[in-house]
């Protein structure tokens, strides 16, 4: 990137998102960092701007707070006079077997991981599409490719945003603006710390690595690690009748 | 629980392990549980930073900059960054570690828990030398922040203490200024240790950056290749390109054995004589030579191996070294990468510290069980009766007898 960029980061502690900022801090952008923890932001903020970011401006957001998301987009928008880059970063892994005995689990897991995605994203469009230029980069996942025994409901939430990013793309296209849908598989971070990590096990700077590389790139939907696009091929052709024997 | 190795490889025992990374929140994870032991990359080759069956606290999620002073080179950071985050945020801005190991893929809480040193020992030191505060956390819940002036004795027990004073969360180091990412390096070889002591007597006045790598191998005679540097301006040119290979399985047996070891010295010291000479280096290059095989470690095998590492004094240092020699030719184990050095007048912050005035000898063994630790006690023994020290951080289980 060599033109000086405006970006917003939701969900700007994770480490993926984290990663991916220090990329881009490097090359010396104006950060705007939205999460839900004061300190941390803070300490991110405070480290990108030693690593070379033109700015790194924090906000306070509980993405669950539906009501404010189109109050802080637009003030990190005024914040940084105008925004080329979003990324969508937040997440939670809920607890599968808890979302199955408990339906207030489940809601909790989809408003996180879809609903407020997709509200964020209904704010971020309109402002992309009037502007006319830009890209939005959403990280979804591989569980959202098809739905597996072992982790439904998450799969279910980032199926959802992977299809609202198709049309939205679809949507966008016209006034120039680029939709991005990244699908990780196995990412080794704090949210996946009570997993056993074997070898498919990805460190959050390589993804950050391809999340960079996509978006200046212009690419539409992007799997990382790129052999999970072959797995996930595979995964995706299996017919359901047998599908529904496997142990996933 | 997971299995941990250190560096060696020579065990991977069940621990319990907790990721750091959230500054604010560490005494809050360490005063819930029992004792343990901080792990940044395990580069350790003993067991310093092991802790079987227990807690270990991952650091290296620990990973921001706090502060940098681009007009003094004050660095304060958080301790799980890599010294080559630092040099590659620093160089570009004038300024460069001023102590660096062979390699640059530690943290500085490993840095500090070790005081490493580099090939400068005898210029700037070791690293512990250019900390000017550290913040430890407890498991009693107590922050303890100490410096060269604050609290000293905890700086002084912690520099070199091996993470066992507590968590190292955060440091400031005192950078100095550098031109540039070059150095105007000289290759010397060497016929025997006589050549050796002329070399690195003469070098210290003019070079700041010595080291050796012997033939450990070769009878005793001791031939090897002298490299010294110093950091210079070399105005703009390209930097190397970046790559690297990965050791990506470990081979059933280890590669490094008597055949593999004489071929491999045999052909690496004529390599480097015929390219001996004055040379612009990438300080990449000079300081971390192994750093681009990663996973370098596993071609010892199963196994594993161990690093015999001892400093004599300089008065007795010739003859220490030349027996030492005789004792590892005659073994037929050893390693490729066997470094000799020798280290300055200078007396470590740190309690335990390492380094002392003298001449250094590091080797890697291939573990063969009793015996590699037999030849490790011919050579405390050699050592001992030198008047040195053996390099315990090392984890070689003899050497609770020796300190």
């Amino acid at each position: 990137m060599e033109k000086q960029k405006r970006i917003v980061i939701v969900g700007a502690t994770s480490a993926i998102a984290e990663h991916c900022a220090r990329l881009w801090a490097k090359e010396g952008h104006s950060l705007y960092l939205i999460g839900r923890n004061e300190e941390r932001l803070q300490a991110v903020a405070v480290d990108l701007k030693i690593r070379g970011a033109e700015a790194a401006h924090t906000g306070l957001l509980d993405v669950n707070d539906f009501a404010r998301h189109e109050a802080v987009i637009d003030q990190a928008i005024k914040t940084l006079r105008g925004i080329d880059l979003a990324l969508i970063a937040h997440g939670t892994l809920g607890n599968q077997k808890a979302c199955e005995q408990d339906f207030n689990a489940v809601l909790q897991e989809l408003n996180t991981n879809a609903i407020s995605i997709i509200s964020l994203l209904t704010h971020l469009a309109n402002r992309f599409e009037a502007q006319r230029h830009g890209t939005i980069a959403v990280i979804s996942s591989v569980a959202g490719d098809r739905g597996r025994q072992s982790n439904y409901v998450y799969g279910t939430a980032k199926g959802a945003v992977s299809i609202f990013l198709q049309g939205l793309r679809q949507r966008l296209h016209k006034s120039g603006v680029h939709v991005l849908t990244v699908k990780p598989g196995f990412v080794d971070t704090p949210m996946t710390k009570d997993f056993k990590k074997g070898m498919l096990w990805a460190r959050p700077e390589a993804i950050a690595r391809r999340i960079t590389k996509a978006v200046e790139a212009g690419r539409e939907v992007v799997y990382t690690p790129g052999y999970w696009a072959l797995i996930m091929k595979i995964i995706k052709v299996i017919p359901e009748s047998l599908f529904k024997r496997m142990v996933l | 629980m997971k299995q941990v190795s250190s560096w060696g490889r020579l065990s991977a025992d069940p621990h319990e392990v907790l990721a750091l990374s959230d500054r604010s929140r560490v005494s809050g994870v360490l005063a819930s549980h029992r004792s343990g032991i901080a792990y940044g990359m395990g580069r350790s080759y003993g067991d310093v930073c092991l802790n079987p069956g227990g807690v270990l606290w991952n650091t290296t999620g620990l990973d921001r900059f706090i502060d940098f002073d681009e007009g003094t080179g004050k660095l304060v950071c958080e301790a799980g960054v890599l010294l080559r985050d630092i040099q590659q945020l620093v160089i570009p801005r004038g300024w460069i570690l001023p102590v660096t190991p062979g390699t640059q893929l530690v943290t500085v809480g490993g840095a500090i828990a070790n005081d490493v040193h580099g090939k400068n020992h005898h210029v700037l030191g070791s690293f512990g030398d250019h900390v000017r505060w550290l913040k430890l956390v407890r498991t009693d819940g107590e922050i303890i922040e100490c410096g060269p002036l604050l609290r000293s004795d905890w700086l002084a027990a912690t520099v070199g203490g091996l993470g066992l004073t507590g968590v190292i969360v955060a440091a400031e180091i005192q950078l100095r200024p550098v031109a540039g990412p070059w150095l105007d390096t000289e290759t010397v070889p060497y016929a025997n240790l006589d050549e050796f002591f002329r070399l690195a007597d003469g070098s210290e006045a003019e070079w700041e950056h010595t080291v050796s790598w012997i033939d450990c191998i070769s009878g005793g005679g001791g031939r090897g290749l002298f490299m010294r540097g110093n950091p210079t301006d070399a105005g703009e040119r390209p930097a190397p390109r970046d790559w690297s290979l990965t050791m990506p399985f470990v081979p059933p047996v280890s590669l490094v054995n008597r055949l593999s070891l004489r071929l491999f010295n045999m052909a690496y010291f004529n390599f480097k004589k015929w390219w001996a000479g004055r040379a612009i280096a990438h300080y990449e290059a000079f300081f971390y030579p192994l750093d681009k095989l990663l996973q370098w470690n596993r071609i010892y095998g199963p196994r594993g191996f161990f690093q015999y590492q001892s400093v004599v004094p300089r008065e007795t240092g010739q003859d220490a070294v030349q027996a030492m020699l005789r004792e590892i030719a005659r073994s037929g184990d050893g390693s490729f990468l066997a470094v000799l050095k020798t280290f300055g007048n200078r007396q470590p912050v740190g309690m335990l510290s390492f380094p002392q005035p003298g001449v250094t000898l590091a080797l890697d063994f291939p573990n063969k069980g009793t015996r590699t630790l037999t030849l490790f006690e011919h050579l405390d023994a050699v050592v001992r009766e030198a008047g040195g020290a053996d390099l315990s951080g090392q984890g070689c289980p003899h050497a609770a007898r020796s300190i």
